[in-house]
């Protein structure tokens, strides 16, 4: 399953090259993602990660060169939570503007249960934590049934418990035959076949 | 799970929206106590020589409720753009034009109709004849639709920008005018006797225009704005 050449990749970027500002980002950015993948994507602040993101699932679709070819249902997490304040976290699940399913009560409240938002179900967002609000929103990542999982620094503002369990839960969707692009400044500690993608180097290893 | 229809998930977007209005009652009141105000002003203003109101109340009540709307189109999408619902909206496998609608159709719930029911109040306020209530009534249900639809892509285009209030408005104003030449004249027509329907045809004719059209406008102005 990991990487198997002759399957169609989940994802294919084709010499892609974004300049900001009059400075070139990146050039030439080849790579294919395949199920059972995990790409991280490194570089220093401003290296442009956030942009590749936006430019792979499709947000960013003007000024830059190349070409993104997507198979497979996606879901993105961006930097944003996407967290309704005035909403609970069951309603913000269960109306996600994302639209990716519908969601029976059990399974929303088994999702915000194992991002440790159990007995918090009914009380608006607003009284969360920042922390929290990112756990609702990642509590959409054991809703979802894309093959395809897009992450701009998902441990951002998490605990050390909750890193841990997302990493598990990482490795669980690579394994499943799931592929993940993330972009974090931490090593990685995930039992899976791990890509880097290093944004300053340029090169796709 | 199974993956929602594009009609459920209109109707979960429209809850949504709506049930956010309701959580957030001043932005729902907002705009009826707008009217209230500038309605009480031009007595003030004219004098209160009922005649002299009387003569100016179709075309008065008219600017007001194009200016309340002006108003409230700006925030549409603004909440959703500044948490990051905006993106997800827009990946998500639904048309968006459909979403748009539902948006759309939410923001007219708690502006434009609500205005549309409380109008004859303010317009006795003004001493409106009673015989062109229920043209200002429907003449307002079917002009704040197609503003809203307006205001919506003018809220599409500046929502990536931190002061878009003046913008918009000299986006959006320009398109707001037929509406508003329309809507006053079938009040004004069924005050001097005149059949109003023609009027309304017109205005209905618009509103049809608007559903087709401005939402492809709304969309694209979505993604620009989250583009850039």
């Amino acid at each position: 399953m990991s990487g198997d050449p002759a399957s169609s990749p989940l994802l294919a970027s084709q010499s892609l090259c974004l300049i900001r500002g009059g400075r070139e980002l990146f050039r030439e950015l080849s790579f294919e993602v395949y199920a059972g993948q995990l790409w991280q994507i490194e570089g220093l602040n401003g290296a442009g990660k956030t942009s590749l993101i936006r430019i792979l699932c499709g947000l960013s679709r003007f000024g830059f060169e190349g070409e993104v070819v997507c198979n497979s249902p996606l879901l993105y997490l961006g930097h944003q939570p996407a967290v309704k304040a005035l909403l609970t976290p069951r309603e913000n699940l269960s109306w996600h503007v994302s639209g990716d399913g519908l969601h029976s009560n059990t399974q929303i409240e088994s999702a915000l249960a194992r991002v440790g938002l159990s007995g918090y179900e009914d009380v608006p967002c607003h009284t969360l934590s920042a922390g929290q609000h990112r756990r609702v929103n990642l509590a959409r990542l054991f809703l979802s049934e894309a093959a395809l999982w897009l992450l701009d620094e998902p441990f951002a503002a998490i605990d050390k418990e909750g890193v841990d369990e997302l990493q598990t839960l990482l490795t669980a969707h690579v394994k499943a035959g799931g592929a993940v692009v993330m972009t974090s400044h931490q090593a990685l500690q995930v039992n899976c076949d791990v890509r880097f993608l290093n944004l300053g180097a340029g090169v796709a290893a | 799970m199974s993956a929602p229809g594009t009609l459920q998930f209109c109707i979960r977007l429209l809850r949504r929206q709506l049930l956010l209005a309701v959580r957030r009652p001043i932005e729902i009141s907002n705009p009826l106590v707008f009217f209230a105000m500038v309605v009480a002003l031009f007595p003030l203003g004219l004098g209160p020589a009922l005649e002299n109101l009387a003569g100016f109340a179709a075309g008065t009540l008219w600017i007001i409720a194009l200016l309340s709307n002006l108003l409230t189109s700006d925030a549409v999408f603004r909440s959703d753009f500044e948490d990051g619902s905006l993106e997800q909206l827009l990946l998500s496998p639904q048309p968006l034009y459909l979403s748009v609608l539902a948006y759309i159709g939410a923001h007219w719930l708690m502006t434009g109709l609500l205005l549309a029911l409380a109008s004859p109040v303010f317009a006795l306020l003004l001493n409106l004849p009673g015989q062109a209530l229920g043209t200002l009534v429907m003449s307002l249900l079917l002009g704040t639709a197609v503003l809203s639809l307006l205001g919506g892509i003018g809220a599409a285009l500046t929502v990536g920008l931190k002061r878009g209030g003046m913008l918009t408005s000299l986006l959006i104003l320009p398109l707001y005018m037929p509406v508003l030449i329309f809507g006053s004249a079938a009040v004004q027509g069924a005050v001097s006797g005149i059949p109003a329907g023609p009027y309304l045809a017109i205005l209905a004719a618009m509103l049809c225009l608007a559903i087709a059209l401005a939402p492809l406008a709304i969309a694209a102005g979505l993604r620009i704005s989250i583009d850039a």
